[in-house]
């Protein structure tokens, strides 16, 4: 038949453990972003194999819902990461501290 | 739970050298390009590895039947999601190289390895301690394993029509935050625009009838346009 669950999952443990890597030790905001992006397709990944797995469509469907929250914060997250750029001339997360007290 | 499911694949019969095969294939496509994004200097770079890592993914979908996934991956992440990252890389040009060796908190690096290990494995040993499946007949439909975009739709116009409504309100929101989010602050006029130098931190007193006001600090952008010059005239 195809190829075992568990491949998948564990396929889908490393992505997510590279994407919270990156997003632990990178600085640029823009970079981050993808990170996350990463760490999301990991779960898509871990939903698919497991709508397959335990026959629930369920899982698909939800894959759905988390690929259009995931477009709306892009959206939102490069807006913001353009507002901060006019501001401060830098994309490096390090450099945002205005509000620490 | 992954003994679960070990034994359940062990009932499905034994995979095929084409599938073993586009696993393997799809899978160092993913790795190769995760790997790409954390480590690649320039951030143009790591917008192509996130390409590969998301056609990999779509692979990975179309072996285990979710066509209509697969195809919305590519459409959505990889021609509308990538390419609005490299429009904004494009657009803020960050595009240069930037040294990652460096490390300015010291034991940044080892601690990430750790946590993300500890996290990882943690997760791993939970998953064969626990069940996580509440044995429950499927609200959504039975996914026979066949490629069923029918199944999907209806599901998804059916019993989660509510959340797929508010994904649209969620989106619309989205929008209107981007926008406003990324305008030009409307006192920014061509007086601004003509003043290039970046200065931070100045309050000027836009109340109608006072005297012509300091530079607003404005990015570092392109030159002022016809549009912002008659922008300014209007508001003068």
């Amino acid at each position: 038949m195809s190829v075992s669950p568990a491949w998948y999952l564990g396929l889908s443990t490393v992505l997510f453990a590279i994407g919270a890597f990156g997003v632990l030790v990178r600085r640029n905001v823009l970079i981050m972003f993808m990170c996350v992006e990463l760490m999301l397709n990991a779960a898509n990944l871990a939903f698919v194999t497991f709508a397959r797995t335990l026959h629930d469509i369920g899982g698909q469907v939800l894959v759905f819902f988390v690929l259009v929250v995931a477009a709306a914060e892009v959206v939102v997250g490069l807006g913001i990461v353009v507002a901060i750029f006019r501001r401060r001339a830098s994309a490096n997360a390090d450099d945002l501290h205005l509000m620490k007290g | 739970m992954t003994a679960t499911l070990l034994s359940l694949a062990a009932t499905s019969g034994h995979p095929t050298i084409p599938d073993v095969g586009v696993f393997a294939v799809a899978a160092a496509m993913v790795i190769a390009g995760a790997v790409g994004v954390v480590v690649a200097r320039n951030p143009v770079h790591s917008a192509l590895m996130l390409v590969l890592t998301l056609f990999g993914v779509a692979v990975l979908f179309v072996l285990q039947q979710a066509n209509f996934l697969a195809a919305v991956q590519v459409i959505v992440y990889a021609g509308a999601i990538v390419v609005l990252f490299l429009f904004v890389i494009m657009f803020l040009g960050v595009d240069r190289e930037e040294d990652v060796r460096a490390d300015p908190l010291r034991g940044q690096r080892p601690l990430a390895v750790a946590l993300v290990l500890f996290g990882t494995t943690g997760l791993l040993l939970l998953g064969q301690v626990s069940k996580w499946t509440t044995g429950q007949p499927s609200v959504a439909g039975t996914d026979s394993g066949a490629p069923n975009v029918n199944l999907l739709g209806k599901s998804l116009y059916t019993t989660y029509l509510f959340p797929f409504e508010a994904t649209s309100a969620l989106l619309i929101i989205a929008v209107v935050g981007a926008v406003v989010l990324a305008r030009r602050p409307p006192a920014a006029t061509a007086a601004d625009d003509a003043d290039e130098t970046p200065v931070d931190d100045v309050v000027i007193d836009r109340t109608p009838g006072a005297p012509e006001a300091p530079a607003e600090p404005v990015a570092p952008d392109g030159p002022a346009t016809a549009a912002d010059a008659d922008d300014a005239e209007v508001d003068a």
